[in-house]
């Protein structure tokens, strides 16, 4: 067990595997963007609400690092990256917020994973990495 | 011992009423796994839609029937051990409180007044009168605990220097832990969700609601286990045939999960926004701590079952398991209890990989999640509850046991399908499978957008597992009614098998004070949750959010552009 807690450690420290960022709540957050912050960097500000993802489809080139700052318009949602074990909660009244590097190229779903009332199960965004200029 | 006629009736009907209940919630059960499997491709069937008998499913199974169960195994073991009757207002208070609430919960779900699934989930809302029956079923499990410590005082004085029996120390470390987990649940629930949701107040704080549920959803999965322990040190040794191996290790994992429970609840919020990195890794380690009693557990009742068998007649290494009373109907709690520690082995060691922060990322709230549960709470949890209920509704009622080849069979039946049912939620989850969703309606229908043919195989595999449970569970229920609706041939008395210590161990005063614990444990409590309320208050806002499961339109009047619905565009 001893063992297994240092592989963890270790995955947060020299591999920056860690649990997603605390960001105070601020009303901005409640509007989607994805913004192209140089050449390989994004910041998306992602709205979860009863019973889509907005912004529902995001495009970026391969090789690109994106800020997700996650929160939710109505009820509790979740937002999970399949391929990339990314994992949050969408909590109304607060943000949520985690850095992802997409090396390969894709199709990247996004699923609900937190029940949300009766169109849960059709909750879906994706990710498209591509090597094709817009 | 013989027992009064009230007593004995309180004691049926708190097995009976909840079993009866388990029928609807194991139905339910069945039924999600062919909505996950794509066999059904519709939001309801029978009048009862997927989040509903969800919804059932969870408050039935994981509630209802775990507290009554607690309550009257209490009831049982404290009568047996002390050799007394609660008082009388005790255990007719308890009962009245507990069956109200319980009722009033049932109503609502299946007039589908709740279906917000059985942690609550503002802001989505329930009818406030769930909330009210949710807390009367705890409150009644609580006045049942105020009886029992009267109980003991009386026995202690009778008794100077009698020592407290292993089985007593347990539940009334089960039900002191309960009592302090219950109190943040109560206040959610009364102070924050009932005006809520009845419309006097608009605001709430979602990320507080969600600390306070966890705060108290940890320790009820213990709550749900310590039972389940006692009946592993203090029955299962002796109906194996041996002897209980050590009595303070016994005494020592009990208090231990008095000082562990309750400040490990964070654990379920991982993923989420509010909480800190290092209240995260905190609790994290906390939680490998808790692990500790049941590794000792393991080992005590591990070294017991090998006596036992070497009792029996082995001789070499690995022979003494065979030996040991497998699919004797004599000994029909045996299956019970080791189908239970077999999937419990998976169960525990699944569960700290949940536990274990960073890794959490690949598990939370996927198929993993049920899949490592359903080896808990379906696993050791409800076989023991499964077998001390026909053993306890036997004894207590005077009426044999029927079917006896059957119900000794049921608990192999029923293992084999949770391997299943795990194996294939947890498969799925690795793949990114979402729990709590109705799968069948998109990502298992291939006529949708959104079908995913990677989840195929794993659902279909639980689906059998379920399957296979849903006919353990029918061999089950036919046996018990049988029983419970035959003709009395016995006296009705309250006996359990009670096993001996193997050694004659010094006493530790440590282990026969529970004060000091306590104080550990509410010093623990304030460790971390002092931590988090901090953060909950500096990272997050109330919002004037409250909505109905159907619809995407805000109650408390708040639409601005974002709360409306947008459709998927993919779904078009």
């Amino acid at each position: 067990m001893a063992v297994f807690f240092f592989a963890l450690l270790y995955n947060v420290f020299a591999r920056k595997i860690d649990v997603p960022t605390c960001i105070p709540y601020q009303a901005s957050f409640q509007q989607s963007l994805v913004k192209q912050v140089d050449n390989t960097h994004y910041e998306v500000y992602v709205i979860a609400k009863m019973w889509a993802f907005d912004p529902a489809e995001i495009t970026i080139p391969v090789g690109s690092t994106v800020d997700f700052y996650l929160s939710s318009a109505d009820v509790v949602h979740g937002f999970n990256i399949e391929r990339k074990g990314v994992n949050l909660m969408a909590v109304p009244g607060a943000v949520n917020k985690v850095t992802v590097k997409f090396t390969d190229y894709g199709t990247y779903r996004i699923v609900c994973h937190e029940y949300c009332g009766a169109g849960h199960h059709n909750m879906m965004a994706q990710v498209l990495v591509t090597y094709l200029k817009r | 011992m013989n027992i009064s006629a009230s007593y004995r009736r309180t004691i049926l009907t708190g097995l009976f009423m909840p079993m009866t209940l388990f029928i609807l919630g194991a139905y339910n059960g069945v039924m999600q796994t062919l909505y996950r499997a794509g066999v059904i491709h519709k939001a309801a069937v029978a009048g009862i839609n997927y989040y509903q008998g969800l919804t059932m499913h969870g408050v039935i199974n994981a509630i209802v029937l775990t507290t009554f169960f607690a309550v009257v195994f209490g009831h049982v073991t404290m009568s047996h051990y002390l050799k007394k009757e609660p008082p009388g207002w005790s255990y007719r208070i308890s009962m009245v409180l507990m069956v109200i609430g319980t009722l009033i919960d049932a109503i609502l779900m299946i007039m589908g007044k709740a279906q917000a699934l059985y942690t609550f989930y503002a802001p989505l809302k329930n009818s406030p009168l769930f909330y009210l029956g949710t807390s009367l079923l705890i409150v009644g499990s609580w006045v049942a605990f105020f009886g029992w410590i009267k109980m003991y005082i009386d026995w202690k004085k009778e008794h100077p220097d009698g020592k407290m029996p292993i089985a007593v120390l347990g539940t009334f470390v089960n039900f002191t832990m309960w009592v302090i987990s219950s109190i943040p649940v109560a206040y959610e629930s009364l102070v924050l969700l009932m005006p809520w949701s009845a419309g006097w107040t608009e605001d709430i704080n979602v990320p507080l609601t969600r600390m306070l549920f966890w705060m108290f959803g940890h320790p009820l999965v213990y709550f749900w286990l310590l039972p389940a322990y006692i009946a592993f040190y203090t029955i299962l040794p002796k109906i194996s045939g041996g002897k209980l191996y050590s009595g303070n290790a016994a005494r020592l994992a009990f208090l231990l999960f008095l000082i562990l429970s309750t400040p490990v609840g964070v654990h379920h919020q991982f993923s989420e926004p509010v909480m800190g990195q290092g209240t995260k890794l905190w609790v994290s380690i906390l939680t490998y701590a808790v692990s500790i009693p049941s590794f000792m557990t393991a080992f005590t009742v591990g070294a017991s079952l090998e006596l036992a068998g070497r009792k029996r007649g082995a001789r070499g290494l690995f022979d003494w398991m065979a030996k040991l009373p497998w699919f004797r109907s004599e000994y029909y709690l045996f299956g019970y209890f080791l189908c239970g520690l077999i999937l419990f082995i998976f169960g525990g060691l699944s569960g700290i990989i949940n536990a274990s922060y960073s890794l959490n990322q690949m598990v939370h709230n996927t198929g993993w999640v049920p899949g490592h549960f359903h080896m808990t709470v379906a696993g050791p949890v409800l076989l023991v509850i499964l077998g001390m209920s026909i053993y306890m509704y036997s004894t207590v009622s005077g009426k044999p046991v029927k079917f006896l080849t059957m119900v000794t069979l049921v608990p192999y039946v029923w293992m084999i399908g949770v391997a299943l049912l795990s194996h294939g939620l947890m498969a799925g989850g690795l793949m990114g499978e979402p729990r709590r969703t109705n799968m069948g309606m998109s990502y298992t229908n291939p006529e949708s957008n959104l079908f995913n043919s990677n989840w195929i195989p794993t659902a279909t595999v639980t689906m059998f597992g379920g399957i296979v449970m849903g006919v353990a569970a029918l061999i089950y229920f036919v046996s018990f009614f049988a029983t419970a609706l035959g003709k009395r041939t016995r006296q009705p008395v309250i006996s359990l098998p009670e096993s001996e210590e193997l050694h004659e161990e010094k006493p530790i005063p440590l282990l026969h004070n529970m004060k000091p614990w306590i104080i550990a444990s509410i010093i623990l409590v304030m460790l971390t949750y002092i931590p988090s309320l901090m953060n909950v208050f500096k990272y997050s806002t109330p919002v004037s959010n409250k909505f109905n499961a159907e619809s995407p339109v805000n109650e408390s009047g708040n639409n601005d552009k974002y709360s409306q619905p947008v459709t998927n565009e993919r779904a078009k």
